[in-house]
């Protein structure tokens, strides 16, 4: 087959492309440019924008013989992935940048012009199983990245081989070790790669600018403190409110409401939510039958937890969860898996979270 | 393998390859006092003085440098320097905007961090400058501490008037670089005739080695050096001597010089060919640069080796892979160094439209172009461009 690689210039995908060499794919390496204003060297752990990051992709492109170029897509990932992200979070919503980058560059624009091009397939160095068209969390539990593929089409997971998810990464390292790829000691990158610095506050702050607003307590329903922009917070989240309270019980944001910039935060009991509603959901195979048991997954890293799938508004689901949850975002995406503990869990689809539903509202028809 | 990307360089001769193995296993240094040291003085000497006999040049005109990169930064800043610091009125720097950026950058350089101004000269359609619009732009000259034009455009190929360029300059008393890395071997290029008070040159498009070139600098030009020390190169340019890679530029220089006139009518005859192929294939196809058949100053106007053309509605980059898939090697002409393709500058300094920049190639031929490599691309281009429109379609 004539397989596209796209080499970040980290250590996966430089691997994932060696090993599609090896099965005796006609390989062709691609960087994809995704910043706008690329800089010279890396900066800290955030690896994949920068010149150098670009470089490294090529010496292990050069290494493996295979033909190497750069693909500008800076302007679409400036529309559709740090644009959505700003706006994501300006609307009160927590996005993925991640997922919303597979869906809408890596596996769409990307696999777009690799089919006009000839190619058969897309590698990437994604730790993730994908057999017989079924998409799987990877052997290594840690590392799994199942959660941000989430999104893909069966036409998309069609095109795409991911030839990382049978092995743990020290095993990626160790065969980009073996192989002498210079890339074999380079750190993971973490956090969002727009972002070199990791500070995702001061970034949007730079984009949105100062937007105060009150902070309020859902159990008394009075201001207990201000924030300078309402995405500065995310749902769930404990840390860094700076408000103040006369009890000592730990707060949580419950809410967001952009249009009067407030944000609700409450204690624990109240931080728990039975069920969302989503938007219209993504299958990654065939369209289930609604409603259904499943496992779900809210956030990258959260664990997953048994749920019920119903169908909700509009086209959208509405989950319901065994166990109340905590930290469910608007914006993020509810990934759902089947459980599957010896072939690995399967990803079924995802949808959008749009809102919770109160405890009191009725679920279930 | 066809390769068609010459301009970006081109095979070693095997005489170059022999006589700079030779020199290579000799010890040396041209600059020491013993027997050794006077072997090696000798035998770049020697080639100083063949090199510059065939450029036109006197020996002492000739200064070594470490490429055309070079040989362009020094010119541009050591005449800037020098020629404001005798008057600091001049600060101006008129110059092309469809330059190798080995020169537009050093005078970007000097504008951000030395003062420098800079008066863009206009540019017709197929790239070249004119000596009416020269003479515009300088004004009385006063002001202005040099003048910059290449020689050929290293991208589409055209050729400036220089000898009428440099009539212009000195009629205000403003001294003139060429950068004629392309030009040399394949037009005739006679140092001494075009009034050029600068030109760089390089070794690796002729056949010669790469990081060897050298700055034609007239003697009563004033340059202040860019590399201080030893001052090997008339103090210039210091550096102890690379003597087998100045063997080899010079038996380079002196082959290509010597073979131009055949080379040039064989390479012009197999251009021809091949542009007048593709546009019977691809109707649509647009040759950029001057018309194959133009001439200027009584020689051709357009490199004998140069085609360039932009394919609407195709992508440059798109275009390159796929003939790369397909043993065809060639060039988008413009990569910045992370290979992100960018319209060509040049392109858009002759005022065509970013998509046009975008959509372009240069195939460039040389000393060991074929019909058969021709054929090659007659062969598959319908099929290649096809493709790239197809997936040039989905681009917003
Ligand atoms: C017109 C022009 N000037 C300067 C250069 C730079 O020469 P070199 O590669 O020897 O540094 C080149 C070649 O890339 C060129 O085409």
């Amino acid at each position: 087959m004539r397989v596209l690689a796209a080499m970040s210039g980290g250590v996966d995908s430089a691997v994932a492309a060696a090993l599609a060499v090896d099965a005796g794919h006609d390989v062709t390496g691609v960087h994809l440019a995704l910043s706008q204003n690329r800089q010279t060297l890396r900066s800290g752990s955030r690896g994949c924008c920068s010149v150098e990051d670009s470089h490294d992709a090529r010496r292990v492109a050069d290494e493996l013989g295979i033909p190497f170029y750069v693909w500008d897509l800076a302007d679409r990932f400036t529309e559709d992935v740090v644009d959505d992200f700003v706006a994501e979070y300006a609307a009160g919503r927590t996005p993925n940048p991640c997922l919303r980058c597979n869906e809408k560059i890596k596996f769409s624009a990307v696999l777009d012009r690799a089919m006009a091009l000839g190619f058969d397939a897309v590698v990437t160095g994604h730790h993730a199983r994908l057999e017989d068209g079924e998409l799987r969390r990877s052997v290594d539990a840690a590392k799994d990245q199942s959660y941000v593929l989430g999104v893909l089409t069966p036409e998309q997971l069609a095109a795409a081989m991911f030839p990382l998810g049978s092995m743990t990464k020290d095993r990626v390292r160790e065969i980009a070790a073996e192989r002498g790829f210079a890339v074999a000691a380079k750190p993971d990158s973490h956090d969002i790669c727009f972002i070199p610095d990791g500070d995702t506050r001061g970034f949007l702050a730079r984009r949105l600018g100062s937007l105060p607003g009150p902070v309020v307590d859902a159990g008394t329903g009075q201001q207990v403190g201000e924030h300078d922009g309402t995405y500065g917070f995310t749902v769930g989240q404990r840390k860094g409110l700076g408000v103040s309270v006369g009890d000592q019980r730990p707060r949580y944001v419950l809410g967001i409401e952009p249009v009067t910039r407030t944000v609700t935060v409450g204690t624990a009991d109240l931080a728990g939510v039975p069920a969302v509603r989503t938007g219209v959901p993504t299958w990654t195979g065939a369209v289930p039958e609604l409603p259904f048991a499943a496992q779900v997954q809210v956030r990258a890293h959260a664990a997953p937890v048994d749920c019920r799938v119903h169908a909700g508004d509009g086209g959208g689901l509405l989950v319901e969860f065994a166990e109340e949850q905590r930290g469910v975002a608007p914006g993020q995406s509810a990934v759902l898996y089947e459980a599957d503990p010896v072939r690995g869990d399967r990803v079924l689809g995802q949808a959008a979270v749009a809102m919770a539903v109160e405890r009191s509202g009725a679920v279930g028809q | 393998m066809t390769y068609l990307d010459h301009a970006a360089t081109t095979p070693v001769l095997p005489e170059v390859l022999a006589a700079m193995t030779e020199q290579l296993g000799r010890v040396g240094n041209a600059s020491s006092l013993h027997a050794s040291g006077r072997a090696a003085r000798r035998a770049a000497e020697q080639s100083r003085e063949r090199f510059a006999e065939a450029l036109g040049a006197r020996p002492s005109e000739v200064l070594f440098t470490g490429g055309g990169t070079e040989s362009d930064n020094l010119a541009v800043k050591g005449l800037f320097w020098a020629r404001r610091e005798s008057d600091p009125r001049r600060r101006r720097i008129v110059v092309s905007p469809a330059e190798h950026h080995a020169v537009l950058d050093s005078v970007e350089w000097l504008a951000r961090h030395d003062g420098a101004e800079i008066t863009w000269l206009p540019v017709e359609p197929s790239g070249r400058v004119l000596p009416h619009a020269l003479a515009e732009a300088l004004g009385d000259g006063s002001d202005v501490a040099l003048v910059s034009v290449m020689w050929a455009n290293n991208e589409i190929g055209t050729i400036s008037d220089v000898p009428a360029l440099a009539d212009v300059a000195h009629e205000v008393g403003v001294p003139l670089h060429t950068d004629a890395v392309q030009a040399v071997g394949q037009v005739p290029v006679d140092f001494e005739t075009s009034g050029a008070d600068a030109l760089t040159m390089t070794g690796h498009k002729l056949g010669g080695p790469m990081g060897a070139g050298a700055l034609l600098l007239r003697r009563d030009a004033e340059c202040t050096p860019l590399l201080h020390g030893g001052g090997q190169e008339r103090d210039v340019r210091s550096g102890t001597l690379d003597v087998a890679a100045i063997v080899g530029l010079a038996v380079a220089t002196v082959a290509a010089v010597g073979s131009r006139a055949d080379r040039a009518a064989r390479l012009a005859g197999l251009r021809d060919r091949l542009v007048d192929g593709i546009v019977a294939q691809i109707p649509d196809a647009q040759l950029n640069g001057a018309p194959l058949g133009d001439r200027v100053n009584g020689g051709p106007g357009r490199l004998p080796g140069n085609a360039h053309l932009s394919f609407p509605g195709a992508e440059g980059d798109a275009l390159l892979m796929l003939l790369d898939a397909r043993g065809i090697e060639c060039s988008t002409g413009s990569a910045c160094s992370a290979g992100v393709a960018r319209p060509s500058h040049v392109l858009l300094a002759t005022g065509a439209e970013a998509d046009r920049a975008r959509s372009s190639l240069r195939f460039s031929l040389g000393h060991t172009s074929t019909d058969a490599d021709v054929d090659a691309v007659l062969d598959v281009i319908a099929p290649v461009v096809e493709r790239a429109r197809m997936a040039g379609m989905g681009r917003r």
